[in-house]
């Protein structure tokens, strides 16, 4: 392993190329200079990446008439400004709607996408690659494609105006989610399905006690990838929910109005961002493992 | 080129092979098609509903005056008439959405392959530093925008004060019709931490052995890069290609948030029409027209042919993508 990210500097790396050297004696022989040089860069960058939040923060705890002001430091540190939010805006209802749609969509997508996903990775029948190639379609086509039908649907049953034409659909599945699933799914040895069958059990017992104990990982990873996409959802609350309704808004929408509703009020404004990032960070440090399996395999196992 | 490959090649028999029951064995094999199909139904049936017929009815209303109170119209070919020939803003949309494809698409690539090249050297700090570029791509977009339109605040914003430290005017960023765009692009850069994990991911996969068999051979190191690295890093860089594309298309909520804020309006409903495309229409990209022309001014017979052009430049990558690269759908070979 440490050879091989060796020699994928020199592989990649600007600074190495052109200097071949055996792989193996290669990262005992990199020059002070090179290490030094990359250090450099790295901290550089990460500091660069680091410094938005930084600055978010520093704004929230300054009282509004310094946060235009040519200081980084903030004079007085004034919490305040996060109890402040929840007076101005209706957050807490905001957050319970994001929670709202986030989990059930999620819940609605397991229960669906992990029986098809299942039988598209694990059995073989008729249709399967035709099926297969649908879902990668409709997972891949911009919503904007087919979001003017669905509005109409939506209309006439009389559910715009609410978050529901963005939860239930996943009562019937979700393409990305399938498509990661079944991902995953292939990955586990046809062996344990095949012996579990042959002793006698049926698919969803399969499923059930194969299937899921083994892609636990998969499975967490792509209910957080649903999740996420839900809670950061905004084109498709902005689509359904009502204009002259904040209280339906679910935080992503309501914080994009937030600072047109509060004229140049930065530091409260940089408050909410505060505290809509922070959740996100907590979720990924618990789970980091899942995820960073999760966005690999969409891009590289295939 | 289907899901069957990788589970099983072809000519394996499905059940256990025995010379007892040939006839057990189709039958169990028609029962587990059943199963299949009944496993598969709910998905089948969301394509069907949320899918194939919104397409289908899209271009149906594309032919029709639809303002969703009365019931559609036949007009032929009037709404694409309009598109191609007289519409004020569609050119502009689609010009600010193909620099979106143009610049954000390779640039991003590029940033997330350097950053993971500098990554596959394993230090001790690699974890700390793989969060740290890694994390932005989860916050929320709307929450990023916010924090992305204070800090470029052209006034007072942190960016701009630190610029003058070093003797620069700094410019008005997103206020500007010059650099709303590049200011689009600096938050997609600080973005791009999924694909940096897919493409750091793919280095780390490359077989060591194929670098040590070619230095045994004499391959110079850009040779190596050249001949290994580049082949390897392929069917990733191509995936991170379409979907990056696919996503540049659909580009709405970052630039629509920020217009908003920097406009300083709200950005509901029939408001949104208002402050989108700020500063001049230079971030209006294609689907915010096609929002606004749909949810804002109720022309939902006009912006289904939006979106039907939308539909045909999406789905010649798609069926690109489906026909370059085959590990994608994973069926590998």
């Amino acid at each position: 392993m440490s050879q091989l990210g060796a020699t994928l500097d020199v592989a990649v790396g600007p600074g190495a190329a052109g200097t071949p050297q055996p792989p193996v004696t290669r990262r005992r022989r990199q020059p002070v200079l090179l290490w030094v040089a990359e250090h450099v860069v790295l901290v550089t960058l990460a500091v660069l990446f680091v410094a938005p939040v930084v600055f978010v923060f520093l704004t929230s705890v300054m009282n509004n008439d310094q946060a235009l002001t040519s200081s980084f430091w903030p004079e007085h540190w004034a919490w305040s400004n996060y109890a402040h939010v929840f007076q101005v805006a209706p957050l807490a209802a905001w957050f319970g709607n994001s929670a709202l749609y986030a989990v059930l969509a999620t819940v609605f997508m397991l229960v669906s996408s992990i029986p098809a996903a299942y039988a598209l990775a694990k059995i073989e029948f008729r249709g399967s690659g035709l099926l297969f190639m649908a879902i990668i379609v409709a997972m891949l086509l911009p919503p904007q494609v087919v979001s003017i039908p669905q509005y109409v649907m939506w209309t006439k049953l009389h559910l715009t105006g609410t978050l529901w034409p963005l939860i239930l659909p996943n009562v019937l599945g979700d393409a990305f989610s399938i498509f990661l699933l079944r991902q995953f799914f292939l990955t586990i040895p046809n062996e344990y399905t095949e012996a579990a069958r042959i002793d006698g059990a049926g698919e969803l017992r399969v499923i059930w006690k194969v299937v899921l104990p083994m892609a636990k990982p998969g499975i967490a990873a792509t209910a957080m990838f649903l999740f996420f996409h839900s809670w950061n959802d905004y084109y498709g609350p902005l689509l359904y929910t009502s204009e002259a309704d904040p209280e339906h808004w679910p935080v992503a929408l309501g914080m994009a109005t937030f600072k047109g509703a509060h004229s140049v009020d930065w530091s409260t404004t940089m408050a909410l961002t505060m505290l809509v990032m922070v959740p996100v960070v907590v979720l990924f440090f618990f789970a980091q493992r899942a995820f960073v399996e999760g966005v690999t395999l969409t891009g590289v196992k295939g | 080129m289907t899901a069957l490959s990788p589970t099983r090649p072809a000519g394996v028999p499905s059940a256990p092979a025995g010379a007892a029951a040939p006839r057990r064995r189709s039958g169990l094999r028609r029962h587990r098609q059943r199963v299949a199909l009944l496993l598969v139904t709910p998905a089948l049936l969301g394509l069907l509903i949320f899918f194939v017929y919104p397409l289908v009815a899209t271009v149906f209303y594309s032919f029709t005056h639809y303002d969703l109170v009365s019931s559609p119209r036949w007009v032929g070919l009037a709404n694409y008439r309009y598109l191609f020939t007289q519409d004020p803003n569609v050119v502009q949309a689609a010009r600010n959405t193909l620099w979106f494809v143009v610049f954000m698409v390779p640039i991003r690539i590029l940033c997330a392959a350097a950053v993971a090249a500098l990554l596959t050297r394993p230090r001790r700090s690699t974890g700390v530093f793989r969060t740290v570029f890694y994390l932005p791509a989860l916050v929320p977009p709307v929450a990023s925008v916010l924090a992305f339109v204070y800090l470029f605040n052209p006034g007072l914003g942190p960016v701009n004060r630190i610029l003058k430290v070093f003797g620069i005017e700094g410019p008005l960023w997103f206020n500007d019709p010059q650099w709303a765009k590049p200011s689009l692009l600096l938050l997609a850069i600080w973005m791009m931490g999924d694909v940096m994990i897919i493409i750091l991911a793919a280095l780390l996969d490359v077989p060591r052995d194929q670098y040590e068999a070619a230095s045994i051979d004499g391959a110079k190191g850009y040779q190596k890069a050249w001949y290994i690295t580049v082949p390897n890093l392929r069917p990733v860089i191509v995936f991170s290609v379409v979907t990056g594309v696919i996503a540049a298309l659909q580009y709405f909520t970052e630039a629509a948030v920020a217009a908003g804020v920097a406009s300083g309006k709200a950005l509901v409903g029939e408001g949104t029409g208002s402050g989108l495309g700020y500063p001049e229409g230079s971030t209006l990209t294609y689907p915010q027209w096609l929002y606004v022309e749909g949810f804002s001014n109720y022309a939902l017979g006009y912006a289904s042919a939006l979106a039907v052009v939308l539909f045909v430049v999406a789905a010649a990558f798609v069926v690109f993508l489906l026909w370059r690269t085959k590990s994608f759908t994973g069926s590998g070979s």
